[in-house]
C-alpha cells in the first residue's frame, strides 16, 4: 500500500526536472513525464481501490512512522487507505491524468509550459497526500500545499493584473479559512492530546471531549473546508480564480481542491455526527450556498464563471448531504460530479479555443461548427441538472431522499436548487450552442477576429472530453446496487456509520427532481432558446434582485472595500497618522527651539525622537506597575 | 581547571577576537588577506567554540562554574550553539560589507565579542554577571550599529546607545530591588526567598518584575519597549540588523527566561507576571503587525514584524503558570521558537542584503520581478518569508503551533486567538512582498547571483528551516531538555 507514496514522490521529482532542466530539456517531456507518472499514479489509485473493496471499505492497516515523538506530541506520518480514501484517489488521479493529456494541446506554446507541468504535478501530489494523510497535522500540512500550488496556478499568466488579484484573493480567503482549521487542531490537540484521525474519531464517540470544545473543533474544520470548498460566505474567491488556465480550473474547480473541503468533512464525520450544533450548521450553509450561487450562475455572462457558480452550488449539495448525515449520498456526489464538472470546464476551454473568448454573449450556434464539443457539453449539462439515467441523477436523487428523511426543509432547497441549476444550464446551453454565431472576441477595429469562422478543437482535447462523457453518462451506475454504499461507510466507526442516513430510492423524490429540472429547463428555453418571453422583461419584474446578484450580493465590496481596506489598512492608516500628528508633530513642536538651535547634526539624530522613546518606556514601566497593582491588588 | 573548561566555549572566542585584533595591526598584511585572514581567524574560532560546547555534552561536563556565577547545562549549551551559529552565518554574510570598510578585523572581532556577551546570558545565574554579560553584548552592538560611520547608521547607533542605557538603568534597577529583598545575587537563592515571601513584599517584587522585563524587553523588542526598533534597524548596516533581530532577541528571551523562570517562577508573583507578559504580547504582536502592513521600506517592515514576532514568543511566557508540566510546555515553546526563528529572520534578512545589494534599493515596490532576475534568491526569501508566516511544512509553522498549543494548554485562549488572527494579518505583506517578486514585470531583465558568501549563509539557513520543517523532532527534543533544567 506503500506504492501510491511511492508515486507521489514521482511526480514530486518531476516537478524538480521540469523546472531545472529548462534548456535541454524539451518542454514537452515535462509534459509527457507528468502524464506517465499521474497514469502510474492512476493505476496504483485503481489497485489501491481494489484493496478497499475487498477489505469492505475499512482501513487497510499501515502503521504509521514516527515523525515527532516529543513528551506528549506524538505525530506519526502515515497512511489511511480506506474506502473513502480510495474512491478519492481514483477520482483525484483519473480527472487529472485526462486533464493533463488535454493540457498537452492546450498549452502548446505557452512559455511557461515547464512550469505550468511541474506546479500541476506537485498540485496533484499534494492533493493525493492530503487525501492518503493519518493524522491531522499531516493532513493540514498537504492541505496548505494544495492552496499554495492553486494560488501558483490560478496566477499562472501573472503578467495579467486580474490573474494576480484573484491568485491573492483565493490565497487570502481560503486563508481564514485555515485560520479554523488550525485552531480546531489547537483545541482538539489540547483535549484530548492525540492528533491521529483515528484517535480523534475514537475521543469523540466516546465522549472524551466536551461537547462545547467538540462543537468548536467540528466548526473549526468546516471553517477550513468552507475555504477550500467555497462555501458561503468564503465563496467568493472561486469565480475570481477562473483567470488561470481552463485546465487548472478543471482540475482544481471540479475533481481536486474544492473537493478537498467535503473531503475533510467527510472524514471528520464521526466527529460531526456527535456534535447537533455542528452538522445542522454544515446542513444549513450548504443549504445557504447552494441557492445563492446558482442564482449568482443565472446573471453570469462569462461560460466560466455560468461553471464557477455552479461548481459551488453543487459543493453546497455535497454539504447539505453530509449535513443530513448522507455521507454516502455526498461522496458519491462528489464522484459523479468530478466528472461532468470537469468535462464541462473542459469544454468551456475547447469553446474558448475556438472562439477567442469566454463571453456567452459573443457566442452562439457552436453547436454546428464543433458537434463533439456540443454534444459533449451537452450530456455533461443533463448530468448536472439531474436528468435519468446520467450520473448526476442518481447521485443527486440520493442526496434529496437522504435529505427528505432527516430534515424535510433541506429537501426543500434542494428542489428549488434543481430547478434554478436547470435555469442556467439551459441559459447556458442556448446562448453558447444555440442560435446564430455572434463573431466571438473582436479585435480593437471592430471587426471579427482570426477566430471568424468557429472549428472544432484538435482530436487531443476531443479524446479527454469523450471518455469524461461516457464517465458521465455511466458513473452513476456505480452505487445503482449500493456498490458505493459499504465501501463508504465501511471505514467508519460502528457507532458512526448507524447515524449514517440511507433515504433509499423513491419514486415520487426521482420524479419531483426530474420535473423540477425539466421546468427550469423549459424556463430557460421560453427565455433564452425561443425567446418568447424577454429577457429584459423578466428582468423588469425581479428588480432588485438582478442588481444584487450582479454585485454578488455585496460581499467583494464588503471584504474588499469594507474589511480589508477600511478596517486593517484603514486602522493602520489611521493609527500612523495619530501617531505622526500627536507623537512626533508633538514632541518636534515640544522641543522646537532645541531643534533650531542645533542645526544639521540635530536633525539627523533627532533627539526629541530619542527622549519620546525613552519616555514611552517610562510610561509603559509605570504603566505595568499601576496595572499589576491597582487592577489586581490581592 | 573545571571552571576554565567550562567557560571554554567563551574562552575560544575571546582568544579569537584578541588575535583577530592584535594580528591585524601587527602583521604586514594587504588589504584583500586582511580581510580574509580576519574572517577565517573569525569562523575559526567559532568552529572551535561549538566543538568544545560538543565535548561538554559528549563528556558530560555539565555543571556550575566560578563559585555559581555561570552554569552548564542543557540551557546554555541549547543557546551556545544557536548564538555560535548565527555568528557565524553574519560574519559570513558581512564579507561584502567589509570590503568597502577599513576596519574589518574590529568588526568580526566585535561580532565575537558580542557573541560572548550573549552566550553569558543564557550561562549566567547570578545578577552581577548577568549584568557584565548584558553590558559586553550591548556596547559590541553600539559600534556595530555604527559600523558604516555615515549619517544614518550614527544616527542609528546613537539612538540605539541613548535608549539602551535607560533599558541598563531599568534593568539595574530592577535587579537592585531583587537583591535588596532577597539579600542575595544567586537567581537560586532569591527563588528561594520569593517561594517563601509573604503577601507584603509583593509590591516591591512586582516592582523589580516590571523593571527587569522593561530593561529586558528593551532587548526582546517588545512594546512599548521597541520604539528604537524600526529606526535603528533601517540606519544599521543590514548584516548586523539581521544580527540584532535574532540574537539580541534571543539573548534576552534568554535571560528573561531563566531570571522569571528560575528566580520569579515559583512564588506569589508568578501570575502577576504571566499577565504582564500576556498583555505585552497582544500588544506587542498587534501592533507590530499592523503597522507592519504600512511600510514600503522592507528592512523597517522586517523591523516591525519583528516585534510581532518576539509578542508570539511572549505568548509561550506568559503559558507559564505556577504547575510545572506547563511549566515546560511554555518555556520549551518558546526556545524552540527562536530556534527556528533564526534560521528563518537570517535567511530573509540575507537574501535582503543580497537583493538590495543588486538592485540599490530597500523599497519593497522595487523588489518588483526580482524572481525572474535572480530565482534562487526569490525562492529563498519566499520560503522564509512563507516560514514566517506560518504555513507548514515550513519551521515557522511549528513554532507558532507549538507556541499557540501552550497557550491553549494554559487557558490563554484568547491569547492563541489573538496570535493566530495576527499570524493571518502578517500574511498580508509578507505575501506581499513574495507576490511583487513573482507577479510584477521587473524594472529591467538583467539577472544577478549573490555573491559566494551570501548564498552559503542563505543556503544553510534556508536549508535549516526546511528540514526543521520536515523533521523537528530533534530540534523539539533539544529544546524541551533545555527547558527542562530550568522547571
Amino acid at each position: 500500500m506503500l506504492l501510491p507514496l511511492g508515486s507521489f514522490g514521482v511526480i514530486t521529482l518531476v516537478s524538480f526536472l521540469g523546472l531545472t532542466r529548462d534548456g535541454s530539456w524539451s518542454p514537452r517531456y515535462s509534459g509527457y513525464l507528468t502524464i506517465a507518472a499521474i497514469f502510474v499514479a492512476f493505476a496504483l489509485s485503481l489497485w489501491a481501490l481494489d484493496g478497499a473493496i475487498d477489505a469492505d471499505g475499512a482501513r487497510v492497516g499501515f502503521d504509521g512512522h514516527k515523525w515527532v515523538v516529543v513528551g506528549e506530541l506524538d505525530v506519526h506520518i502515515g497512511i489511511t487507505l480506506d474506502g473513502l480514501s480510495a474512491i478519492m484517489l481514483v477520482v483525484v488521479t483519473s480527472v487529472s491524468l485526462l486533464v493533463q493529456v488535454y493540457s498537452q494541446e492546450y498549452m502548446r506554446g505557452d512559455g511557461g509550459y515547464n512550469r505550468y507541468y511541474a506546479f500541476m504535478s506537485l498540485f496533484t501530489a499534494s492533493m493525493l497526500g492530503l487525501v492518503l494523510a493519518s493524522n491531522i497535522v499531516q493532513l493540514f500540512v498537504f492541505w496548505e500545499l494544495v492552496g499554495l500550488c492553486s494560488y501558483l496556478l490560478i496566477g499562472f499568466w501573472f503578467y495579467k493584473d486580474s490573474a494576480r488579484r484573484a491568485a491573492t484573493k483565493a490565497f487570502l480567503v481560503t486563508r481564514v479559512g485555515d485560520l479554523g482549521f488550525l485552531i480546531a487542531i489547537l483545541i482538539i490537540f489540547s483535549e484530548t492530546g492525540k492528533l491521529g484521525i483515528g484517535d480523534i474519531h475514537e475521543a469523540a464517540i466516546a465522549g472524551a471531549v466536551g461537547s462545547t470544545a467538540l462543537t468548536l473543533f467540528a466548526l473549526g474544520l468546516f471553517a477550513g473546508a468552507a475555504g477550500k470548498s467555497a462555501q458561503f460566505p468564503l465563496h467568493v474567491w472561486l469565480p475570481d480564480a477562473m483567470e488561470g488556465p481552463t485546465p487548472v480550473s478543471a482540475l482544481i474547480h471540479a475533481a481536486t481542491m474544492v473537493a478537498a473541503g467535503v473531503y475533510l468533512v467527510a472524514r471528520f464525520f464521526p466527529v460531526f455526527a456527535e456534535s447537533d450544533e455542528a452538522i445542522t450548521t454544515v446542513a444549513a450553509i450548504g443549504a445557504i450556498t447552494a441557492i445563492i450561487a446558482s442564482l449568482l450562475g443565472i446573471m453570469a455572462t462569462d461560460i466560466k464563471r455560468v461553471m464557477a457558480y455552479s461548481t459551488i452550488s453543487q459543493l453546497g449539495y455535497m454539504m447539505m448531504g453530509l449535513g443530513v448525515f448522507g455521507i454516502v449520498a455526498a461522496i458519491f456526489h462528489l464522484f459523479t460530479h468530478a466528472f461532468f464538472k470537469a468535462l464541462l470546464f473542459l469544454g468551456a476551454g475547447s469553446v474558448n479555443h475556438a472562439t477567442g473568448t469566454f463571453d456567452m454573449r459573443r457566442m452562439g450556434g457552436l453547436a454546428k461548427y464543433m458537434p463533439v464539443t456540443f454534444w459533449t457539453v451537452f450530456i455533461a449539462s443533463m448530468a448536472l441538472v439531474g436528468l435519468p439515467p446520467l450520473a448526476g441523477f442518481w447521485s443527486k436523487d440520493e442526496i434529496l431522499s437522504d435529505a427528505w428523511d432527516d430534515r424535510p426543509w433541506v429537501f426543500v432547497v434542494a428542489l428549488i436548487g434543481v430547478f434554478l441549476t436547470a435555469v442556467y444550464v439551459g441559459r447556458m446551453l442556448f446562448l453558447t450552442f444555440g442560435g446564430e454565431y455572434k463573431g466571438g472576441e473582436e479585435s480593437e477595429h471592430g471587426e471579427p477576429g482570426v477566430h471568424s469562422e468557429p472549428h472544432e478543437s484538435p482530436t487531443l482535447m476531443l479524446v479527454p472530453l469523450v471518455v469524461l462523457a461516457v464517465m458521465a453518462a455511466v458513473a452513476g451506475l456505480v452505487n445503482i446496487d449500493d456498490g458505493l454504499k459499504t465501501l463508504i461507510e465501511g471505514w467508519l466507526p460502528r457507532e458512526s456509520e448507524e447515524l449514517v442516513t440511507h433515504g433509499g430510492f423513491q419514486w415520487w423524490i426521482a420524479l419531483s427532481s426530474t420535473a423540477a429540472g425539466l421546468a427550469g429547463l423549459g424556463v430557460a428555453w421560453l427565455v433564452y432558446g425561443a425567446r418568447v418571453v424577454e429577457s429584459d422583461r423578466v428582468r423588469h419584474i425581479a428588480e432588485p434582485l438582478p442588481e444584487i446578484l450582479e454585485n454578488k450580493y455585496y460581499l467583494d465590496w464588503l471584504y474588499e472595500e469594507f474589511f480589508v481596506r477600511g478596517l486593517v489598512l484603514g486602522g493602520a492608516a489611521w493609527l500612523l497618522s495619530l501617531w505622526d500628528r500627536y507623537v512626533i508633530d508633538g514632541a518636534v513642536n515640544g522641543v522646537g527651539t532645541v531643534a533650531r538651535w542645533s542645526a544639521d547634526q540635530a536633525r539627523l539624530v533627532q533627539a526629541g525622537q530619542a527622549q519620546l522613546y525613552a519616555s514611552v518606556m517610562l510610561i509603559g514601566v509605570v504603566g505595568a506597575i499601576a496595572g499589576i497593582l491597582i487592577i489586581d491588588p490581592k | 581547571m573545571e571552571d576554565i573548561n567550562r567557560f571554554g566555549p567563551e574562552l575560544a572566542l575571546l582568544i579569537a577576537a584578541g588575535l583577530i585584533v592584535v594580528g591585524d595591526v601587527t602583521l604586514p598584511m594587504r588589504g584583500g588577506t586582511r580581510r580574509v585572514a580576519s574572517v577565517a581567524l573569525g569562523l575559526a574560532g567559532l568552529a572551535v567554540s561549538a566543538l568544545w560546547s560538543l565535548v561538554l555534552i559528549v563528556a558530560d561536563e555539565r555543571g556550575n562554574a566560578f563559585d555559581g556565577l555561570m552554569v552548564v547545562d542543557d540551557f546554555s549549551l541549547f543557546f551556545n550553539f544557536l548564538f555560535v551559529g548565527i555568528a557565524a552565518v553574519i560574519i559570513l554574510a558581512s564579507v561584502d560589507l567589509l570590503e568597502k570598510s577599513r576596519f574589518r578585523a574590529e568588526y568580526v572581532a566585535l561580532v565575537l565579542t558580542s557573541t560572548v556577551g550573549m552566550m553569558l546570558m543564557a550561562s549566567t545565574v547570578d545578577l552581577i554577571a548577568i549584568f557584565a554579560a548584558l553590558e559586553l553584548q550591548a556596547i559590541s552592538f553600539y559600534v556595530l550599529v555604527a559600523f558604516l560611520k555615515d549619517g544614518r547608521s550614527s544616527e542609528a547607533a546613537l539612538k540605539y546607545l541613548l535608549l539602551g542605557a535607560v533599558s541598563t538603568a531599568l534593568t539595574l534597577y530592577g535587579m537592585a530591588y531583587l537583591f535588596g529583598l532577597s539579600g542575595s545575587t544567586n537567581l537560586n537563592d532569591i527563588a528561594a526567598f520569593v517561594a517563601g515571601a509573604d503577601s507584603g513584599t509583593r509590591p516591591a517584587l512586582v516592582l523589580a518584575a516590571v523593571f527587569l522585563a522593561a530593561g529586558l524587553g528593551f532587548k526582546m523588542a517588545v512594546v512599548p519597549f521597541q520604539m528604537w526598533v524600526p529606526d535603528v534597524y533601517q540606519g544599521a548596516p543590514t548584516p548586523v540588523t539581521a544580527y540584532l533581530s535574532v540574537a539580541s532577541k534571543a539573548a534576552g528571551f534568554a535571560v528573561v527566561m531563566r531570571v522569571f523562570v528560575v528566580a520569579l517562577g515559583h512564588g506569589l508573583i508568578s501570575s502577576d507576571w504571566s499577565n504582564m507578559f500576556a498583555a505585552i504580547a497582544a500588544i506587542s504582536m498587534t501592533l507590530g503587525n499592523v503597522a507592519a502592513l504600512a511600510q514600503s521600506d522592507i528592512k523597517r517592515m522586517l523591523g516591525y514584524s519583528s516585534i510581532a514576532q518576539a509578542g508570539t514568543f511572549l505568548i509561550g511566557l506568559a503559558a507559564v503558570a505556577a504547575n510545572d508540566p506547563q511549566l515546560l510546555l511554555g518555556t520549551s515553546s518558546v526556545v524552540f521558537f527562536l530556534g527556528t526563528y533564526a534560521f528563518t529572520n537570517l535567511g530573509a534578512f540575507i537574501a535582503i542584503i543580497a537583493i538590495s545589494n543588486k538592485i540599490g534599493s530597500d523599497q519593497i515596490g522595487d523588489y518588483a520581478g526580482v524572481a525572474r532576475r535572480s530565482p534562487w534568491l526569490a525562492a529563498g526569501l519566499t520560503a522564509c518569508l512563507l516560514s514566517l508566516t506560518g504555513i507548514p511544512p515550513l519551521a515557522g509553522f511549528w513554532g507558532k503551533f507549538w507556541v499557540f498549543n501552550a497557550a491553549v494548554r494554559a487557558d490563554l485562549v484568547w491569547l492563541a486567538l489573538i496570535g493566530v488572527l495576527n499570524s493571518v494579518i502578517s500574511a498580508y505583506y509578507y505575501v506581499g512582498v513574495v507576490l511583487k517578486m513573482y507577479t510584477q514585470e521587473p524594472a529591467n531583465d538583467e539577472a544577478f547571483q549573490p555573491s559566494p558568501y551570501l548564498g552559503l549563509a542563505m543556503t544553510a539557513a534556508v536549508v535549516g528551516l526546511v528540514a526543521v520543517g520536515l523533521y523537528p523532532a530533534p530540534l523539539l527534543d533539544a529544546s524541551e531538555s533545555a527547558a527542562a533544567v530550568l522547571g
